[in-house]
């Protein structure tokens, strides 16, 4: 259902497809709850294609690049006619729009080079899709907590979101955002880096726990889960009662869902 | 051919070499400092250049040009060097460089060498050549003597004693140049290294360099620094001998415009080095009147041969990508296990080795890309690192390596939904010996390296899909959904415990 709510300055309304993620379907529903809520509160219909699995950038990323190529077949094949596709993940955008173009031109598929190029102008991340697509930065959001924003490897340096997600968190009524000190830099996470170097990967995440708890937040949001994961794995061990929350969770909420949902 | 990076071929793995490193909290103290202050101030010098970018576009733009025309680039410097009264030495690998310069010692009758600003010489393992032929090398850029006199390895490629603070150089110093009541005051420290190194400038009578660029068109070589000891290096001894890799080549001497402003702004912020020493063969009654070039290949004709990862070979060893890496803060260089750390290191002595050693540093990095962001010629770090892991397991990993072995299933469950939603099913049943009040503390396997300073929040009771699934069939009973309905829905599905 689409109407008009004076956001969109006009009857624009959109369908959206949602590629979620593997593991914000698996590990973390709530992200995507709330992409969906957020999304159609603001008047545009959300599509979730069920084929959907992965988009390969684990694969890619460790060296095995000849499985991830399969993974992008479907991935092109699934979201070739949407619309519009938004992931609220800046790494897997960035795997998709970094590495997919070479990848099909490895393959040696002209037809998969062309549907490729086609799609990549219609991929968003989530606060791309809100900010560029939709045009806005207010989306009528009520958080009324005390925040800290990371910007994640990949939406610095390979998307380039500079300080969308930031514009977006400043628009949010009774947000207290306080400013993450080394702000883009990496967590440690870096996808299976975290297990194949496990002890250099905690030294970067104790930096980076010691910077969010020196903000005094409640909460460290992102636009990647999986950053959050890895920061928020840390703090849960270390009992920091500091929690976490991707940007949509904090985006989806209005104040008439006070004292209806977790969000309040 | 024996291709060699120093001492690689018994360095550990990356994860093993950086334990002892993490846990010496005055050398994290030590480069965490000295990487800060050196961003800081190339932050504010790169910030004062309006064409930064443009810059950075030139030299990547020169050097890429250059290594598609290497070879006659370096025969148009050999004939403009020999022209101008030097003489080029081509040395295939490690040994050939090495046997060429004790020659040209042994030649010129000399015992000592004074030496400055060659990272190559200890990518070659030149000085343990020569002390082996019984010539004494002495290092004279500063880091370099502290490196020597402590029996230390280098550990940045701009500041090799970059792990070491002014007490420990003090305790080196008192040590070994013999001063007990050295204190650890900054002009007190210089004043003893400069008294150490001014005997040996007058005194040695030949001199072994590196090289930042060398001009094709002029058969220039170019250093820069700044303490002025490399000045001295090259202009007092009677022999002048300078080993430099094949990729340190410009066509051009205008090119030196691009790079002179690149490389002083990234490496050690500032708008230029102390030391711009810039000569061309040699000249009757000024300066060394021998002069030798040796050029290196030692693994470099392999990487060109790689169309992919070739833009390693642009690199003019500025160090900035070091000083940004969140994985270099945390170990330091050595962690690296050859002349070449930090990310471009993690690149470079690999590719050197032809893969066959150093297999661990490609994955010694999170692919944060602050190093290609900060990179002067553009070596985008992170694509050749995948790349080389791409390599590492095609060409080294077995199929029955447990790694491959997951990640093989891993592509099988994610090419079918089927497959895929059993998976997430299966994960929800197979996790519980594991879950305790809804987290998971202490998981088996690799995973393990996860949960022992991580918890991992259990799989939910609901995946997204399954939620999603969920919905669809509420909704239809429903009829078409308002906004304000879909957000009280999700109010009340959304459980972030569940």
């Amino acid at each position: 259902m689409c109407w008009d709510d004076g956001y969109t300055g006009g009857p624009s309304c959109l369908r959206v497809s949602l590629f979620i993620t593997c593991y914000n379907d698996t590990l973390f529903p709530a992200t995507g709850q709330a992409v969906v809520h957020l999304i159609e509160r603001l008047g545009h219909t959300v599509d979730f294609p069920l084929e959907q699995t992965c988009c390969g950038q684990m694969h890619y990323n460790t060296g095995y690049q000849q499985e991830a190529t399969p993974l992008m077949r479907r991935f092109v094949e699934i979201f070739r006619d949407a619309e519009a596709v938004c992931i609220p993940s800046s790494s897997c955008v960035a795997m998709i729009r970094d590495h997919y173009p070479k990848m099909a031109a490895e393959a040696g598929d002209p037809g998969l080079e062309r549907a490729v190029d086609e799609l990549l102008p219609r991929v968003y991340e989530l606060t791309e899709l809100l900010v560029h697509r939709f045009g806005l930065e207010d989306v009528g959001a009520y958080f009324p907590h005390r925040v800290t924003y990371h910007a994640s490897c990949h939406s610095q340096r390979s998307l380039h979101l500079g300080n969308l997600p930031l514009r977006l968190l400043r628009k949010v009524r009774g947000i207290d955002l306080v400013e993450l000190p080394n702000i883009d830099r990496c967590c440690g996470f870096g996808g299976t880096f975290a297990i194949k170097m496990g002890d250099i990967s905690a030294a970067m995440l104790a930096d980076k726990m010691k910077d969010v708890e020196n903000t005094g937040a409640e909460v460290v949001t992102a636009v990647d889960t999986s950053c959050l994961m890895h920061i928020f794995g840390g703090l849960h061990r270390a009992r920091a009662g500091v929690r976490m929350a991707h940007i949509a969770e904090i985006l989806a909420p209005t104040e008439s869902d006070v004292g209806e949902g977790a969000w309040a | 051919m024996t291709i060699r990076v120093g001492e690689t071929e018994h360095a550990q793995s990356f994860q093993k070499a950086a334990l002892p490193l993490l846990e010496d909290a005055q050398l994290r103290k030590n480069v965490r400092h000295a990487t800060d202050v050196i961003q800081r101030k190339r932050g504010i010098v790169v910030g004062e250049t309006p064409d930064w970018q443009e810059l950075r576009t030139a030299g990547s733009a020169i050097k890429a040009h250059t290594l598609r025309y290497l070879d006659q680039y370096l025969l148009q410097f050999e004939q403009a060097c020999t022209a101008a009264g030097g003489q080029v030495h081509w040395a295939s690998d490690a040994d050939d460089a090495n046997r060429i310069i004790v020659g040209l010692v042994q030649q010129y009758s000399g015992s000592e060498v004074i030496k400055i600003k060659t990272m190559t010489s200890e990518e070659i393992g030149l000085n343990e050549a020569l002390e082996q032929a019984g010539i004494r090398a002495h290092e004279t850029d500063l880091a370099e003597v502290i490196v020597q006199l402590g029996g230390d390895k280098s550990s940045h490629i701009v500041a090799p004693a970059v792990h070491k603070n002014r007490s420990q150089v003090r305790q080196i110093f008192r040590e070994r140049m013999n001063l007990p009541d050295l204190s650890d005051d900054p002009e007190e420290l210089t004043a003893a290294a400069r008294h150490y190194l001014r005997e040996k400038f007058l005194r040695v009578k030949i001199g072994i360099s590196g090289a930042n660029f060398l001009v094709a068109e002029t058969g220039s070589v170019s250093i820069v620094e700044s303490e002025g000891n490399g000045r001295m290096c090259l202009t007092l001894p009677d022999v002048l001998i300078s080993i430099a890799g094949i990729e340190k080549i410009i066509p051009r001497f205008e090119d030196l415009e691009v790079f002179l402003q690149l490389l002083p702004r990234s490496a050690t912020g500032e708008c230029m080095n102390p030391y711009n020493s810039l000569w061309t063969g040699v000249r009757a009654g000024d300066g060394p009147q021998h002069f030798h070039v040796v050029l290196l290949d030692n693994g470099r004709t392999g990487i060109l041969a790689d169309a992919e990862s070739r833009q390693t070979l642009q690199c003019i060893r500025c160090g900035a990508c070091l000083n940004t890496c969140p994985v270099y803060r945390q170990t330091g260089g050595h962690a690296y296990g050859s002349s070449y750390s930090g990310p471009i290191g993690a690149i470079v002595t690999p590719q050197l080795l032809q893969m066959r050693q150093a297999q661990s540093l490609p994955f010694a990095s999170t692919l944060c890309g602050a190093c290609y962001e900060v990179c002067p010629v553009k070596i985008n770090i992170p694509e050749v690192l995948i790349h080389l892991r791409g390599r590492v397991v095609r060409e080294q990993k077995s199929a029955l390596d447990p790694e491959a072995l997951a990640m093989k299933t891993a592509a099988a469950i994610f090419t079918s939904r089927r497959r895929f939603e059993a998976a997430q099913r299966l994960g929800r049943v197979a996790q519980w010996p594991m879950v305790s009040h809804g987290w998971m503390r202490n998981l088996p396997g690799m995973l393990g390296n996860w949960t022992r300073v991580r918890d991992l929040r259990a799989l939910p009771k609901q995946t997204f899909r399954a939620w999603w699934k969920a919905r669809a069939k509420t909704d239809l009973t429903r009829g078409p959904s308002t906004p304000l309905r879909a957000a009280r829905n999700l109010a009340q599905d959304y459980d972030p415990n569940a």
